[in-house]
């Protein structure tokens, strides 16, 4: 399991320029934000947790739809299949490993993005422990979206539009974690709780769903 | 040790592929699949290799751990040679070495076997077609199972290569392994069954309903 | 084959090959990097020496930085244009080394000015950022810097990659003078250049001279690291051709 979890590392960090394109796909996204709505402060202080987590979410999607294709293009996904390793451990590691190659890159880069939309520390403190404990929900869920779209040539587009509406729970629990950190009557550990337990109900049920899709795929 | 299979059908998708197919092979055994295009050769190795579950009939290892299926007996090289290309030889072998458990042959001893001894730290990007599928071979030399499922294993092989891999073969057979290879190239060996795929065939036949 | 060969002989690129390259670089790397030392640290000794501004206190030492980092970053990318030029152009090999050893080092700089402007700005303005024109091309030109970077490890072949990258290189230089005038352009927080007005610069000497020595030591600086860098790029390519030749000899041997 080791070798499989720093092989798939190894790949991440190698394959397309590496974790460094999710990371400034991230920066695009925030940078976009301000020229849209405005250079306001005050709006964008407002409104940055939820900047982003969704620039969070759609850079988690990146290169997922790969996770599985490219074992199954060069004959590796049947080899991976044949050994005692159950599948949806085989997943579990190989998302896992995917998510501390593009997932963590990205909570690390949050104190920058939050400084330039004008966020206070509290609220990049709160974005940052958020965004660590809920997009490994979004690579969770997205595995099984690269499971099902595995054999599919542009299954990269097809994936985000089957994954992204299942993302919106944590979406929504992660943004009111913040605004319950940031503001003081909202409460922040309910939704902050309730987004751990979406992640580890996500690495369970999103491993065996997607190990038992990979399993049927091999037709 | 012995591989036993009965009646043996598999299906891809609506059609049967083939039909009521069995033998039996003991320790020391090959099987030479042959047929034409399309007549299911790569589709048993895959039946075997538990990589297709739609099938019926019966396969059974006699003599081996209980409840192991089958798929964990057998080294599947299929036509894709299953190695990352932007790694080393070695990091693409230790891997499957680590991964696929009872190691055999150290990395290096692997590779002087097919002769490509100063691959070792080579990324696989810079190897030739036939060169990746020697190293392909390789991956069933460095750890250790009875059954080899090869699926036209010399087609990106020169003559020496070839008889390099005839070799293996033989020597695995020696030690007590079990070949299955599907092939349209004779493969060297000597004293091996043969299946041919052809007699298996089924016509369908097609139901007045099924046309809609 | 020959007649790259020939093309090679009669090229008037023949002292730029890049064996001759290697030989001049070790010979100017130690020199370069002695200027550097001497000049930073003397820009250094001037800067702490300089009294304090009576408007920004000892903030004004963060310009010592700050300047001339922009400036290099800026360097560092018409560098790289000219760089592409000379790959699209003359498609020499020293070229696209050239270009490729620089960005990260652009990158790092553009990243030191962003950086010393945020802690600048959070005593003068009260903020660590605003997005004005200025500081906007400036994140601009970080994310060009990054993408460039980002397109060269993602294509492996190195002269597949020389032609795309030199064409987004040049693309993206329409940034250059963007950053340049946008002070001028738009009126924003960021002061206009106070440095270059030549008849009477707007700036006491006491701050010039520290500010003009660290320019000069941050431009050694970039020299230096961007010939170690090149000569680091030249020798990973003779590894990649000799790895490429060992598994062809692999056979033989």
């Amino acid at each position: 399991m080791k070798a499989l979890f720093w092989r798939e590392l190894k790949l991440s960090s190698q394959v397309g320029g590496g974790m460094l394109t999710g990371v400034l796909f991230f920066l695009t996204i925030v940078a976009v934000m301000p020229f849209a709505i405005g250079p306001d402060l005050k709006l964008l202080a407002r409104i940055g947790p939820a900047v982003l987590w969704t620039g969070a979410l759609l850079a988690s999607l990146l290169g997922l739809d790969r996770l599985f294709q490219q074992e199954r293009e060069d004959g590796s996904l049947d080899i991976l299949l044949m050994q005692e390793t159950p599948p949806a451990l085989l997943v579990f590691v190989k998302a896992f490993a995917h998510w501390v190659a593009n997932g963590l890159p990205l909570v690390l880069a949050v104190p920058i993005f939050g400084i330039i939309l004008n966020m206070s520390p509290i609220g990049i403190g709160a974005t940052m422990l958020t965004l660590a404990v809920g997009t490994p929900a979004i690579t969770f869920i997205g595995a099984v979206g690269a499971a099902v779209t595995v054999s599919l040539p542009r299954g990269g587009l097809l994936l985000s539009i089957l994954v992204l509406p299942l993302t919106v729970p944590i979406l929504i629990f992660g943004v009111t974690a913040i605004n319950g950190a940031v503001e003081d009557p909202a409460p922040f550990l309910p939704p902050f709780m309730i987004l751990c337990a979406l992640t580890l109900f996500f690495s369970a049920l999103g491993s065996l769903a997607a190990g038992w899709v990979l399993k049927q795929s091999t037709d | 040790m012995k591989l036993n299979v009965e009646n043996l059908s598999a299906n891809r998708g609506e059609q049967t592929i083939f039909a009521h197919i069995s033998f039996q092979l003991t320790a020391g055994d090959a099987l030479i699949v042959t047929g034409t295009n399309g007549s299911g050769k790569s589709t048993l190795l895959r039946v075997i290799a538990g990589l297709l579950p739609n099938f019926s009939g019966n396969m059974a290892i006699e003599g081996g751990i209980e409840d192991k299926p089958i798929a964990e007996y057998c080294h599947y090289l299929g036509h894709q040679n299953a190695l990352k290309p932007t790694m080393s030889v070695a990091e693409n072998l230790l891997f499957w070495q680590h991964h696929c458990g009872t190691p055999d042959l150290e990395i290096t001893e692997a590779l002087q076997k097919i002769d490509l001894a100063g691959t070792y730290d080579i990324p696989i990007a810079y190897l030739s077609a036939g060169q990746k599928r020697r190293i392909a071979i390789a991956r069933l030399l460095v750890t250790k199972r009875q059954i080899w499922l090869v699926d036209e294993p010399t087609a990106a092989l020169d003559a020496k290569s070839e008889a390099m891999f005839s070799n293996l073969l033989q020597t695995h057979m020696a030690s007590g392994g079990i070949v299955i290879a599907a092939t349209h190239q004779p493969l060297g060996l000597k004293n091996t069954k043969n299946l041919d795929m052809d007699k298996h065939q089924v016509i369908p036949e097609l139901l007045e309903d099924e046309y809609l | 084959m020959s007649e790259t060969i020939i093309k090679q002989n009669t090229s008037i690129w023949d002292y730029a090959n890049p064996t001759r390259f290697l030989g001049i670089a070790d010979r100017i790397i130690p020199w370069l990097g002695g200027a550097t030392i001497l000049c930073i640290g003397l820009g250094l000794y001037l800067g702490f020496s300089a009294p304090e501004d009576y408007q920004q206190g000892s903030t004004v030492l963060i310009m010592f930085i700050h300047v001339p980092a922009s400036w290099v970053a800026m360097m560092s990318y018409s560098v790289m244009t000219m760089s592409a030029i000379g790959t699209l152009v003359w498609r020499h090999p020293l070229a696209d080394i050239s270009l490729r050893a620089a960005a990260p080092i652009g990158a790092a700089f553009t990243f030191l000015g962003l950086l010393t402007g945020a802690l600048w700005g959070k005593p003068m303005w009260g903020t660590y950022w605003v997005w004005d024109a200025r500081l906007t091309s400036f994140l601009v030109l970080l994310i060009i810097y990054l993408g460039i970077i980002a397109l060269a490890k993602a294509i492996e072949e190195p002269t597949t990659a020389a032609r795309s990258l030199a064409i987004i290189t040049l693309v993206g230089s329409i940034n250059i003078p963007i950053i340049k005038f946008s002070v001028d352009w738009w009126n924003t927080l960021h002061q206009p250049a106070s440095v270059s007005r030549l008849a009477k610069p707007a700036m006491d000497a006491v701050f010039l001279y520290p500010l003009l020595t660290m320019a000069v030591g941050f431009s050694l600086f970039f020299f230096t690291v961007h010939l170690m860098k090149m000569r680091n790029e030249i020798l990973k390519r003779r590894i990649r051709t000799m790895k490429m030749t060992a598994a062809r000899q692999a056979e033989r041997g």
